[in-house]
Formats: C-alpha cells, structure tokens, sequence
C-alpha cells in the first residue's frame, strides 16, 4: 500500500497509508469524536475547507449508505482514520469507503496514529496540513500549508439555485448556508413546505415570499465572512417572521444584532456534548460541529439573552431573543450524526408559526 | 438537585455469595457505593454474606453484617439499626428481590425507611414481565410477540399460537435461571416446568424466538431531574440466543450504522424515562439484520455486571455516579472523575474497541453441556482493550488462562472436513476457534455467516488473523509482516510457533527495528480533553501516554485474572488490600489485570491500571515502560504465581518469598526435601507418567489413593482411586487435560483437615487463626465447611500445627503470606501442601479476627518486623466469636454436571455465618447459602456400601426426631436390620413413588446420597444429584456435611431468634 503523510503547520508529520484519491491536499485539520456516522460526517458542508480525523479508530465497518448523505456531496478536503474496514457489513450498504472516496476523488490517509494527533491539535489548537505522498520537499510543502486558507467558503457550499422540499402546511423559508438535509427531513417530516435558497438571496425576496417561518441553517467557515447574509440577517430579525438559526445561522444572527464571535481553539466536533438548558436546568446530550462561538460578554442584554450553555466549558450553546419569535441554538437538533435528544427543538420553532 | 439532607443512615444490601449470573461486579459496584456514601459524610449500614468481598471490610461501611440475605435476617437489621434509607440498586437481582419485598409488604413504609433511587413501581414495571411488556405497549416500544403463563397448558397453546421456536424466560430469577429454547413441544414442556418452578412468583414468559438478530445493549442513567445519558453501547458477536452473560461482547457496536444505532439509543431513553429509573439501567435490544426492525429484549433497572464492563470499557463508574444519584445529585452537578474537568452528565466516546470473553468452568465439569444458550454458564469474564478489534480479540483470549493464545486450537485439526462443518452448528464455548479452523480450510466468510448467523463483519476480523497467520506460516520473517502481527495482537511465542523460529529471535528482530508496545490512556474523551486517568491499554502505535514521572519508588501488584472456579474474588481482595498498603508505605502502585468485574480494575485503586492479559510477554512490555522497584506476585492467586519466573528473567526483583523457595513448595521432590529438614510427614507417594507405573505405586501404598495431575489450579483432575480400575480411568482422563507434567499419585490418609493461613518476617510467625474443616479429607479445602477457631482440634494437635508452621515457614524463607493444610489423624499431624501466597481464606479470617492480614504481610514484605508491630507473633488471640465458611454452588446453571464433593474444587462461592456459638454460626451459614433446615419431614438416604456403618448414627437421630427416611432397596436393609424404620422405594425411577415423583412433589426436605465411583453420567446417583439440584432441594454427598446440617436442624432458635453480629464490633 503506498505510503501518504500529513504534515502540519507546525512540521510535525504524520505517517499513513494513501486511500481514496491519489490526490494531495491542503485543508485545515480538525478531528471528530463520533463512533458511528462518518458518512453524514463526510457529507456535511460545515466540513468544507476541512481535513478530518476520526478519533474512532475502525471506519467503514457498515459501508456507505447513500440515503444517508447530509448533502449532495463530500466536502471534506481529506479524512485521517486509523483503519479502514475490509469488509463492510449492512443490510444498506451499497459499496465501501475506499471506492467511495475515490468516486468523489477525495483522498485519505489510514494507519495514522489518531490519537496522538487529536491529542496535538488538542493541545496546540487547530492547525492547516498537507496530505502528500511524498516529503522530500518539507519546506515547500509547509509554505504551500501556510498560505493556506478557505474564503467565502459559504459561498461555495451554497447550492445556487432555489429548492423545494415537502408539502406541508406551514411554509418555510431556509438559508443554504451549507445545510444539511436532516434539517429539511426534519421540517419537512413536520408537516411543513420547506423552500432552500442559496446563502446570498435578499431579505427582501424573503420578506416577499409569505413564509411561516425562517431558518438559518448550518455552514462552514469564519461567520464573520458573511457579510452578505449578515446584512440580510439584520433586516429578517426586524420583521415579525419568526426564525431558528442553527450553528452557523446562530452565529450569523448573533453578528447581525451587534454581538462578536472568536474562534475555538480545536473546536467542538462530536456526538456527546452536554449542553444545559438554563430555562429548566435540563441537560442534553447534543451532536456538534463548530471552530467558531458567540461571545458572551459581546451580547447586549436588551436584545439577546442565553438559552443554553455548554456544560463542559460554559460557551454560549443558545440564544433566544427578547420581543422576538427567535431562538438559535449552537449545536445540531438535527444530528445525523449523533443524538436525537433535541430534535424536540423543531417542534419548538413550528409552534411559534 | 443537591444532596437530599434527610438521608443520614443509607443501608446498602450486597449480593451475597459469588455465583453463575452474579460475581464481583457487584463488590466492585457496592464498594465504589459505600465509598462515595461515606465520602458524603453519611453513616453506612452494610450486609452481605459473602465475606471475600471488599465491600465488607472495616473501613468500607460504618456497621457490617456479614449475615444471610433473607427478609428475615435484613428486617432484623433494620430494626437494630433504624436506617433512613435503603440503597438497593447496587446489590444485584437479590440485594434488588430483598428491597422489593420489603418494599410491598409495607414494611419499609411501616418502618419510615425510603427506597433510594428507582421507586418500587419503576422496578416492578421493569422486572414483571407483564407490566413490562404493558408498558412498552404505552410508550410505543417493541416488544418480542410474547405472553406470560403461569401454567403449563396455557404456555403450550400460546407456543401452538405464535409457533416453535420459543423462548422461555422465568420471572425474577437471574443469569436466566430455568429458562431455555424449544424447538419440540416435548422441550417445550420441559423447560416450561422447570422455569416456572424456579420462578419466585411461578411465572414464565414465553416468547417467539428470534434467534439470528442481533443482540445489542445500551447503559443508560438517569438522574431525579430527568436528564438521561448512555454510557455506552455494546454489540454481541453471538446473535440473539446465547446469554449476553456467555457471549463474546465488543463495544462500541461494530455493524450499526449511525441510523441503527440512535434509533436504539432513543429508544433506550425513551424506555428509561418512562420507567422512571434513577440510577443506572442496562437495556437490551434485538436488531433484525436485515432492516430496521427491533424488539427490547430485556431491562435490568439496576447496576449490572454490563455496568461493570460498561465502566471498565469507557472509563465512566456507573456505579459511583448511581450511588450519588440515589442521594438527590443530579449528573450536571457530578464532576467526571476521569478528566476532573467535565462532568457525569456526558456520553463517553471511544477511540480504541473494547472485547469480552467469558470464562467458562467446562474444564471442572466434564460432563457438564456446554452448549450456550439463554441460560448463562460462564463464572467470569476478561475484557481486552486495543485499537483494533483482532488485537483486541486476541488479548481476550490469551487473558483466559487456557493454555491457548491465539485462534489455534490444537485439538481441531484432528476433525475432519465434514467434522468440522458440523461442529460450526453448535453453539458452544469454542465456537471461534471451530470458526477459524473452517476458515482456515476454505470455508467462505459468507458460508460460514449462513450458517452461524454471526454478522460477516466479525467473521471477516476473524479471517484477518487466519490470513496473518498462513502468511507468518507461509512467508520469510520480514519486518514488515511482523509489524503487522504484532498490530494485530500476535504475541511473539505465536509468531515463533508460525514462523518456526525462536522467540528470541523474533524478540530481537521487533527491539531492532523499534516495533514495541506504547501504552494509551482510556480517557472517556477520545483524547479531547486532557484526562488524569492512569488507566491504559497496549498498542503498537507509537507515541506512549504511561511515562508519567515520579520520584515514588514502583511496585508491580499482579492481579488474578477471570473468576473462576478455585480462583474467585478472594484473589482481588488481596490485590486490592496489597495496593493500599503499598500506597501508605508511599510507592507508586502499578496493577495489572484483565478482569472487569473487580474492584482492583477500577482506576481510583492504583496509582496506575494497566488493562492487559497475565502473559509473561503482556507483562514485560509494561515492565519496559515502568522499570518498577519489584514485583509481588503472592496476593494474585495462581495467575500470579505462574508469571514468577517469567519476572525473575527480565530482571524484576520478586518481592517477598524467593522464586526459589516458591518452587520448592511446588515441586514435589524439593518439598519432600523440605519436609525431610523439618522432619515433618505426608502421605506416602510418587509420581508417575503411565497407567503401569501408577498402578505399581498404588498397590505398594495399598488403596484408596488421591490421584492428581501436576501443577493445575483448585484440585483440577483430581480424584481418589479404590482399585487398579479407578486408576485406569482416572489417568486417561488427566491425560486428556495434561499430558506432559508427572502425575502425583499419593496415600489417601482419611482424617480431619486443617488449614492455616500465616504470615512470616523470615523470623517470626504470625498466624492469625487455625481452622478446622468438616469434611473429611478427599473433599476439596474449598469445598468444605470451614470453621474458625477448631472446635474439635486438642491442644497437642494444635501446637503441633503451629510447630511444623513454624518450622516450614522458616525452612522455606517465608517473606509475606503462606498457606498449609494439615490432615490430622490419630493425633498424627500430616502435611498435606504448602503454598507460599496468599489464600482463599485471608478474606474471611481477616475480617473474623479483626487482623489487617494483608497490610501485615505487605508491610513484612518491605522488612517490617512482626515483632515490632502490635500484633504480637504466634498464634493471634481466639476469637469470641465462632466464623463458618460455608460453600455455595453453581450446580443449576450447569446441565449435567455432577454435584458430589470430591478432590476437585467445584463452588462458585462462599458465604459466613457468624455467631457467638458454633450451633447459631452453623444455622446462619446453612441459610445464607441457600439450605433451608428442615425441623421435621422426609428424608432420602441412598448411600454406598462402604458408608452404610457411618450413615447409621446420623439416619438414627433423623429418625428419632420424627423424620421419615425414604430410602433406597440397599440402604433400606441396611437401615431396617438396625432397627430404624425406612420407605423403601423399590423402583428408583418407575411408578407412583420414584424418586423424581416425590422429589417434584416436593415430599423429600433433602438427599443424603454418597456417590459410587467412577464419572459417568449415566448412574442412578448421577441422576438423582441432578434432579435434587433442578428441584431446588439440598443433596449431602459427604456425610459430614449431613452431619453437619444435623446440628443446625437440632439448634432449638429460628432465623429470627439468632442474633446478628455487627462484625466491627468484633
């Protein structure tokens, strides 16, 4: 098997074995803690820009199952796994990881000692890398990783044109920031018409469109790139519509009524965040994928007040703000991967239509 | 919610004696309890009868009763004690069935004393087979088409109805007692009688069978606010059909796909909230393989021994966060002790795979099924952690102990093609070596999945270690291919055995190229969050997390491996207790084992756990990385014993008694040495290779003789010859367990055994009591009644015992823990054997005579004098109290094995009765073991001929205290002729008064029968032991042991008159 490194920022390398495309590749590297779901995981456009490393070290054991994908396509940049199954095994399993990552000409490295390199980025925070083949030419390949970076990110995973999905009773409208599909399975599911539009589409065709509702869906990136949706944002919070942001939308709905957002320093990726609702003190285990937060001190305490937190370092999970039909939440009701426990969350939203 | 502050006096009812179904993980679970109780400054109330246990130990609970676990002995306790509270979700399914009875017989509202945790209703919604399945049905939830019956009739139309196969499951039995697959109505009448008999409220659930799906169980907890996390889930490689307690178990699942496996993960909490539980809870699923149809299988509303697995396998103490639970905290308000920075309300995730095996007791029970199915056999387990699933595979399997450490099982390769496919039909203890060796013949993954319906991802894990296996057989040794092996759990004596080569070599071969164990941390997190946790796992990975540095000097305790048969929780208790003594000397504690269900598993114990197997190579790859000061291998049981030499040659220094002197304990002509120095007598004896020789040497002794192989554990093979006949068998039967060591054929000597437990500074003795043991010699010392201090042993005898103790302690430079058993004849005192360790008595006598045994022998172990401490030497004062040990047995889990005492050790398990006198201590061991004693009633004696003479004292008491005696043609002459009136049965087996008749009929209190010789299952005693043991009733199979019960029955108090005995007031 043909051997394949990862070297980071930092020129600390990796050692592995190519899988997938034969390509080599510059993203930035961050790992996921989830033990089942690396499909969805693969398929969702928050990853855009992104390498991926599974902490859970057997990946492929049920296959690739289609029905499954969060999107139309792979938009990881890499993934990093520590073994690669032979032999998948589900009753749905339709072919294997290897020849999947090579139709979708996405490159991977297996044999790679996951653990030790989670516990790098842990430690020195999230950091750009290469996967190449070869490393004779170290100081090129760092160079090349160092001028790495993704903008307008959104702009890409966006699909461009509108969409419409169910034909329910309430009508809503979504925000393509890279969405993932459960979040339109689990309106749709709910008895509603969801209508997607891309990431850049005006308040104003919104506002003009008769919608019940609005979401913000999730995406990838540094939310202070989109200046665009921010914009709008600002105008949709000033109309009556009411609106769930998740992930993404609720970091852009937060910069949109004048809070600031930072970067974390490795990100929360996994399927079993705690996170408390303050309102009744319950917890709930959430599905999460983010490198970005809501600064608490950044919220005005007239237009915003917290809804949850993050058990385990006290970031903002939540919002809901004051006088409006609006609520965002940090992590994914919609999980796929991950716990259903919140899918409670759009019940929520289609009650305050 | 904080803690509630009305809780100030919790009482926490154990599991009692160790048995199939219910081992150590309820010590582990119920110590981590009284731990955290008593951290949150409440005062604890302890009862358990089971005294090798850590939870009963002095400093574990406030007041400790060591007292058998019926209503009527715990009332008695809470009234001498007025507790507040009772936890009883920590104590297995019988701490759980004592508080249920209470608890519905308003007794606990009657006394005001609060069930922590789960409320009775919970319980009994989960545990009630209708109002379970009742529930289901409200909340949506699938069940298994199924229905309860209370009559045999009523099971057979529903079965009619839904069509065989069917399960039967009885109500409130555990490990699945009595229940079982039919595939005929004439199975089905059987199993469905038996079940319903064992049931406690006479219920069976009879079920369609699913056999084929697969089996998959979440842990769930739930806190008094409602908020529900899984710790983990678990994947069965056996699909549904075998106990999950005798299947091989990986965690996380391995086919599921994220859609399978939340849907099974809502479902489990959506069940949890509806029952209400608070505390921990186990759920099992069934998972039809091909969509995504399910059905619950089962909830436990308790800590379970998945729980204990569960927390071994992430890290998280399910235990310890459900005690807390129970006394108003919520999981948000729980810190994780793990990283010490998030907290208990969070989902564990793993970044390595988790394996478990069972540990089996077939090789004690030769006749015994070993089929597996839904009622559970196995009497421990091992669990293995590695980053892939064959290493992790392949560590379980060497941590057995069964003399085989990969997936090559010699005697296999004997069968033929067709033999072999055959054997992939049953389903039994080897069913993964019968699964290697037919893909090793060219069985396809997919023929052998349709076959077995084992999921193809498992068998394809399987095919990977065949494949590593024919290219080590078939290749040169490269680096690279052992590099693989080694990833994929190959130890270096399996490669060498493959390649042909010396493991030397291929020693060197890995040091030269740097292929080397590196250790990894179990963190909860998948390395997210930094952990504190010493707690790791080898990999062939680089990068190695267990080099934490330390100024502390390293001792390496070795732990005991899988509960077993002969090797129990006792061997944890010593683990545990060396450890905490060496931490108050101040070294750093290293502990190495493989067993999930035990305390000293648990990573609050040892400054640092290694989770590996026993294996002198598994052992020298942590050696490399500690560089420890010593090792002490005497509190470890045998396990730890074998792995001595193996330490001596990588240089670690043995701590405490020498190698040397161990060896000349063990060996047979070096201790005949060491008796000849101290002048001391045994039995007469040698040893032989061949049926000839022995036989030569038994007729020169002259018969009976005790025949045993060399070097095996609890009395494995041994058994006493009458005749040149008994010897023929015996042999070729050893023969087929060990061929290659002597076998020892010696003098039987009929006397009275005694045991001594002593510790020894290389001058003086410290021994803290004598114990005598009622039966005779020929039964196993771990068979027998054991009585603390000798209630018929004369001062010449006992100072005799004390000399040669003396005398042997010093002749083999005792450092530490030494253990003899004497037979005392005439006043003859015989050595019988000595074993320089620890035993299975030390928990017992420790807590009978208030001696912190173990801390002594540690401490004599780093040169503390016994003279220096304020034990004093010799004999340690007698107690007032009188302590008996009295055997429990697992006989009903085991069809077919046979029940009589012999050489061979056959109890799971051990409870204490004490009392201030022997009568009272007797009656309470006999009830806390599950014998009720009989006051008036029918007895059956059948006896062999030569213990007619001995039998005759005993039936004349029975008799003349109004007993009826039934007995059998030859016995009933006997009797008659000496004037004592008897039933005979003429036909054992035909008409309206056989034996199966009246024992079903529930007409006969108990059995006295001593077995004729010889093993086989077909004799008209063998079949009597075993219907006596699926009616519940009591067999003696040793006339001591019938005398014994003589005495308890003549004791004129009741359970409710006897006294019971807080043992740290002793």
């Amino acid at each position: 098997m043909k051997k394949g490194y990862l070297v980071l920022e930092n020129g600390e390398i990796f050692e592995g074995n190519r899988i997938g495309s034969e390509r080599d590749t510059v993203c930035e590297v961050v790992f996921n803690t989830s033990m089942t779901g690396y499909l969805e995981i693969f398929t969702d456009p928050s990853y855009a820009g992104q390498g991926v490393a599974l902490t859970y070290p057997l990946i492929g054991n049920y296959g690739i199952i289609t029905n499954d994908v969060e999107s139309r396509k792979m938009w990881i940049k890499a993934i990093f796994i520590h073994e690669l199954a032979e032999l998948e095994s589900n009753f749905r399993a339709e072919t294997n990881l290897n020849d999947y990552l090579k139709d979708n000409d996405i490159p991977g490295l297996m044999n790679v000692n996951t653990r030790k390199l989670t516990k790098l980025l842990r430690d020195s925070g999230t950091m750009r890398g290469k996967l190449v083949s070869d490393i004779s030419n170290l100081q090129n390949i760092i160079k090349e990783i160092k001028e790495y970076t993704f903008p307008n990110v959104v702009g890409e995973v966006s699909n461009k044109h509108i969409r419409e999905f169910g034909e329910g009773k309430n009508k809503i409208a979504l925000i393509d920031f890279g969405c993932k599909e459960n979040i339109i399975r689990s309106l749709v599911n709910r008895n509603c018409t969801v209508t997607v539009f891309p990431q850049d589409i005006s308040a104003e065709t919104i506002l003009e469109g008769n919608f019940n509702g609005i979401v913000l869906s999730n995406g990838p990136g540094d939310p202070e790139d989109c200046k665009i949706a921010i914009d709008n944002i600002k105008k949709l919070y000033k109309s009556d519509i009411p609106i769930m942001g998740i992930c993404l939308g609720h970091q852009l709905m937060a910069l949109a009524t004048g809070a600031t957002t930072a970067k974390l320093k490795y990100g929360h990726r996994g399927p079993n965040h705690p996170v408390k609702e303050l309102k009744t003190g319950k917890i709930c285990i959430t599905s999460q994928n983010h490198g970005y937060y809501v600064k608490e001190d950044s919220i005005n305490k007239d237009i915003a007040e917290v809804s949850y937190v993050n058990v385990n370092d006290g970031t903002i999970e939540g919002l809901n703000y004051k006088g409006k039909n609006i609520f965002t939440v940090q992590f994914h009701p919609e999980a796929c991967p991950g716990p259903q426990d919140c899918a409670y969350l759009f019940d929520e939203f289609l009650a305050k239509l | 919610m904080p803690k509630n502050k009305q809780i100030k006096k919790v009482l926490v009812i154990g599991s009692g004696p160790i048995i199939i179904g219910q081992a150590a993980e309820f010590d582990y679970a119920g110590t981590q309890a009284c731990v955290e109780l008593k951290k949150e400054g409440l005062e604890v109330v302890l009862v358990n009868s089971n005294p090798a246990t850590i939870m009963t130990d002095k400093n574990m609970a406030d007041k400790i009763y060591i007292e058998p676990l019926t209503v009527k002995t715990v009332k008695k306790i809470i009234e001498k004690e007025n507790p507040d509270s009772i936890l009883p979700n920590l104590g297995g399914q019988t701490g759980l069935n004592i508080a249920m009875e209470l608890a519905e017989s308003g007794y606990l509202d009657e006394k005001k004393v609060k069930l922590l945790g789960t409320s009775p209703e919970g319980i009994k919604n989960a545990e009630d087979r209708q109002a379970f399945k009742d529930m289901m049905e409200s909340i949506n939830e699938p069940c298994i088409a199924s229905k309860v019956v209370t009559d045999l009739q009523s099971g057979l139309n529903f079965a009619r109805e839904i069509g065989l196969p069917v399960i039967i499951r009885p109500a409130y039995t555990l490990g699945g007692t009595g229940g079982g697959i039919a595939y005929t109505e004439a199975q089905f009448n059987e199993i469905c009688e038996s079940g319903l008999r064992l049931s406690r409220v006479h219920q069976v659930l009879v079920e369609k069978c699913i056999s084929g799906w697969k089996e998959v169980e979440y842990e769930v907890i739930r806190d008094s606010k409602g908020n529900c996390i899984t710790v983990c889930n678990m994947e069965n490689i056996d699909p549904v059909g075998v106990h999950t307690g005798d299947s091989i178990v990986v965690a996380p699942s391995q086919t599921l796909s994220d859609k399978e496996y939340q849907m099974l993960r809502s479902s489990a909490i959506k069940i949890i909230s509806a029952l209400k539980i608070e505390g921990g809870c186990n759920i099992q699923f069934a998972l039809n393989p091909n969509s995504f149809e399910y059905a619950v299988i089962e909830v436990n509303p308790r800590v379970s021994r998945s729980s204990a697995l569960a927390s071994k396998a992430t890290g998280y103490p399910i235990a310890k966060v459900a005690a807390k639970i129970a006394i108003g905290y919520t999981l948000d308000e729980i810190k994780n002790a793990v990283t010490g920075k998030t907290y208990a309300c969070f989902e564990p995730v793993l970044d390595y795979v988790v394996v478990k095996i069972p540990k089996w007791p077939f090789s004690k029970f030769l006749t015994a099924d070993r089929d597996l199915g839904t009622q559970m056999k196995a009497t421990g387990e091992v669990m293995a952690i590695a980053p892939t699933l064959e290493a992790g595979l392949m560590k379980a399997i060497r941590s057995l102990e069964e003399n085989i450490d990969s997936l090559i099982l010699p005697k296999l390769n004997l069968y033929s093609k067709e033999e072999i496919r055959e054997e992939l039909k049953k389903v039994n203890n080897e069913r993964i070596w019968v699964i290697a060796e037919n893909l090793r013949r060219g069985m396809t993954i997919e023929q052998i999945h349709e076959i077995t319906k084992i999921d193809k991802f498992f068998i394809s894990k399987i095919n990977n270690l065949i494949n590593i296996e024919k290219e080590l057989q078939s290749s040169k040794l490269d680096v690279n291919l052992i590099k693989k092996a080694k990833k994929y759990g190959y130890t270096d004596k399996v490669i060498a055995n493959l390649t042909k080569a010396r493991v030397e070599e291929i020693k060197k071969i890995r040091e030269e190229n740097n292929i080397i164990a590196n250790f990894k941390m179990v963190d909860t997190c998948a390395a997210e969050f930094e952990a504190k946790t010493p707690y790791y796992y080898s990999s062939y990975d680089d990068d190695n997390e267990a080099d934490r540095k330390t100024d502390k000097k390293k001792v390496v305790v070795l732990g005991s491996g899988p509960i077993r048969i002969g090797q129990g929780i006792e061997f944890d208790y010593c683990s545990v207790h060396a450890v905490w003594a060496l931490k108050r000397k101040g070294f750093e504690t290293i502990i190495i084992n493989n067993n999930p269900e035990t305390v000293s598993t648990d990573f609050d114990i040892a400054d640092k756990l290694y989770f590996e197997p026993l294996t002198p190579e598994d052992v020298e790859n942590i050696i490399n990385v500690e560089k420890p000061y010593g090792a002490i291998v005497q509190f470890g049981g045998q396990t730890a014993i074998k792995l001595t030499r193996a330490l001596k040659d990588m240089g670690v220094k043995i701590l405490g008694t020498s190698e040397e002197n161990m060896d000349r304990a063990e060996d047979r002509e070096l201790f005949d040495q060491v008796l000849n120095n101290c002048n001391i007598t045994r039995p007469q004896g040698g040893t032989v290779y061949t049926v000839t020789e022995a036989k030569e040497i038994a007729n020169k002794l002259g018969y009976p003789v005790l025949v045993r192989p060399s070097y095996v554990l609890g009395g494995q093979g041994m058994a006493i010859a009458y005749d040149d006949l008994d010897i023929e068998k015996l042999i070729q039967e050893i023969n087929k367990i060990a061929q290659e060591h002597p076998i020892l054929v010696d003098k039987y000597i009929m006397g009275k055994e005694i045991e001594v437990d002593a510790i020894c500074d290389g001058e003086d003795v410290l021994i803290p009591g004598i114990m005598e043991l009622l039966e005779r010699t020929g039964v196993h010392s771990g068979d027998s009644i054991s009585v603390y201090p000798t209630q018929n042993v004369n001062k010449e005898s006992a100072d005799k015992i004390v000399e040669y103790t003396k005398l042997l302690a010093k002749e083999l430079n005792v450092i530490g823990m030494m253990n003899i058993q004497f037979i005392l004849q005439n006043n003859e005192v015989y050595i019988i054997e000595v074993n320089p360790r620890s035993s299975r008595t030390v928990p017992y006598i420790s807590k009978v005579t208030n001696l912190p045994v173990i801390d002594i022998a540690t401490r004599v172990i780093f040169g503390e004098k016994l003279k220096d401490m304020e034990y004093g030497t010799g004999v340690y004062k007698r107690s007032e109290y009188v302590a008996i040990k009295m055997p429990v047995f697992s006989f009903e889990k085991i069809k077919n094995a046979d029940t009589s005492l012999g050489p061979e050790m056959k109890s799971t398990g051990e409870v204490l009765g004490v009392a201030k006198n022997f009568t009272d201590a007797i009656v309470k061991a006999f009830i806390a073991s599950g014998v009720s004693i009989p006051k008036q009633g029918n007895i059956l004696i059948t006896v062999r001929d030569k213990d007619k003479e001995e039998v005759l004292p005993l039936a004349r008491k029975l008799y003349n205290r109004g007993f009826k005696i039934y007995a059998t043609k030859g016995t009933s002459i006997f009797l008659r002729d000496n004037g004592i009136e008897t039933h005979v049965l003429e036909k054992i087996w035909e008409g309206a008064e056989s034996i199966p008749n009246l024992v079903e009929a529930g007409k006969i209190n108990f059995i006295i029968n001593t077995p004729t010789k010889g093993k086989e299952s077909s004799r008209d005693g063998f079949k009597i032991r075993r219907l006596a043991v699926e009616c519940k009733i009591p067999c003696f199979t040793s006339l001591d042991t019938a005398n014994a019960l003589y005495e308890a029955i003549e004791d004129t108090k009741s359970e409710e008159e006897i006294e019971v005995v807080d043992i740290t007031e002793i």
